[in-house]
């Protein structure tokens, strides 16, 4: 970038970005050519789980190296889906990282997106990537089995479990688990550490090897490169005491190792862009039939979809059909 | 499908961000909470940061989330020293122009000081919330 931006003028574009405001697609354009060097780790798991204080930690031991590297966390929790509103409670828990200068925290409300993490947050990662952190840690919000976006945006992604929250029926069942590269049982200190690590061993012993899954899938194509053997640790952490850490670290380092000589990370590059740029066609495609319709057309499929003389496939396809597109 | 001057369909408002935090040593947030989830409900974005918030930390993390408004519950007594302190902590940072209010335990004698000082907004024991939410409501104009 020509002059790295301020806190505050960061701070500002992410929130002119959350809202689609005026001008932000023009400072995504300019900083775009500019990200591409993080390496961006996604935090998921139950609520509870200790996601907020292990991304505290990481970023405190990651702090306390020699030529430490500068670390964003977007920390990410659910709105209301009643008011809109939310309360964003992670920075509670990474009250110790405050007067780092080389940290930068920021909250975000999902608002109305379901996938774990906000329809912006993929931009403000970018925005920080460009602005020059060379670690970004997304948190999602408290996650079960179908919030599984962070991993069309993260690197690795990192599945926080904690003691007695996931029987073997649990752990077994597809979800989040899925897109887990680095699995940690946080609360380690805690009774029933030993079961819930045999009930993951166990589902992932069902799971076949390093079953890939980061980005879309197109029918085709492999599954993952052939190079890329990957069976995802199973580590015990004690975030709060500072237990454990290091080797979180130590496998997230593992894993970029073997992202970049398999080949895979590349893969999963292309798959991740691939997805966003799909993803937007569609939301574009969205709002450019809406904007094109007429009203009457949109009205009238809408009530006999209403009055169930139309099915709304049957509906959405006539519309299509009168944008002569 | 809409006239110009409307939104565009499934497009929501810009949520007011507002950050929410406990200056000083007292360990009671209950009063905070309430008014946190009160906001939450009115449709706003809360940054709650918990107990025991030093000025800079607030300043902190009012610029890092970039917040509309700052509220500041004390109980403790120490609101004259404190939320100047907050003041000064935001001009600092270039954040002079954020509206701050404060709630908690705090004589109508020290008001006028406070307000003198910057704090904008100042809710006393038994405040209605709805006179909290108005106020961030007309102490945030729309932004550029």
């Amino acid at each position: 970038m020509e002059h790295p931006l301020t806190r505050r003028e960061l701070a500002r574009l992410i929130t002119r970005i959350e809202n689609g405001e005026r001008g932000a697609q023009d400072a995504l354009n300019a900083l775009y050519p500019h990200s591409g060097r993080a390496r961006i780790i996604g935090v998921t798991g139950a609520p509870g789980s200790g996601k907020s204080t292990l991304v505290a930690e990481m970023t405190r031991v990651l702090r306390e190296q020699a030529n430490p590297p500068r670390v964003a966390i977007v920390a990410v929790d659910p709105s209301s889906p009643f008011s809109g509103g939310a309360i964003l409670g992670d920075r509670i828990r990474m009250r110790d990282l405050y007067g780092d200068p080389g940290v930068f925290i920021r909250s975000m409300a999902s608002r109305g997106a379901l996938g774990g993490i906000a329809a912006a947050t993929a931009d403000v990662v970018t925005v920080l990537d460009a602005g020059g952190f060379e670690v970004i840690l997304i948190e999602t919000v408290g996650a079960g089995q179908l919030e599984v976006d962070v991993a069309r945006i993260a690197q690795t992604v990192i599945v926080v479990e904690a003691p007695g929250a996931g029987d073997e029926v649990q752990a077994v069942k597809a979800g989040i688990l899925e897109i887990a590269d680095i699995i940690v049982v946080n609360k380690a200190d805690r009774e029933g550490v030993a079961q819930t690590v045999s009930a993951l061993k166990m589902a992932l012993d069902i799971a076949p090897a390093g079953a890939g899954h980061h980005g879309a899938q197109a029918d085709n194509e492999p599954v993952q490169s052939d190079a890329y053997h990957w069976q995802a640790p199973i580590l015990k952490v004690s975030a709060l005491n500072r237990e454990g850490i290091p080797d979180v670290l130590a496998a997230l380092q593992h894993h970029a190792e073997m992202l970049a000589a398999s080949g895979e990370g590349e893969r999963r590059r292309r798959k991740r862009v691939e997805a966003d740029i799909q993803a937007r066609l569609r939301e574009l495609l969205l709002q450019h039939a809406l904007h094109a319709l007429t009203n009457s057309d949109y009205q009238r499929v809408l009530a006999a979809a209403d009055q169930r003389t139309l099915h709304p496939a049957e509906a959405a396809r006539r519309l299509l059909q009168s944008l002569n597109l | 499908m809409t006239s110009s001057t409307e939104q565009q369909p499934g497009a929501p408002a810009r949520p007011l961000r507002i950050l929410i935090a406990k200056p000083g040593l007292d360990g009671h947030d209950r009063g905070a909470k309430v008014i946190a989830r009160a906001l939450r409900d009115a449709g706003m974005e809360v940054i709650y940061t918990g107990l025991r918030q030093t000025p800079e930390m607030i300043a902190e993390a009012a610029l890092q989330e970039d917040v509309d408004a700052v509220g500041l519950s004390i109980l403790s007594g120490a609101h004259n020293v404190l939320l100047p302190r907050i003041v000064e902590a935001l001009r600092e940072r270039g954040m002079g122009d954020v509206p701050i209010f404060a709630g908690g335990i705090i004589p109508d004698e020290d008001a006028p000081a406070l307000r003198e000082a910057g704090v904008a907004g100042i809710f006393g024991p038994g405040s209605p919330i709805a006179d909290i939410i108005a106020f961030i409501r007309a102490h945030t104009p729309a932004r550029d």
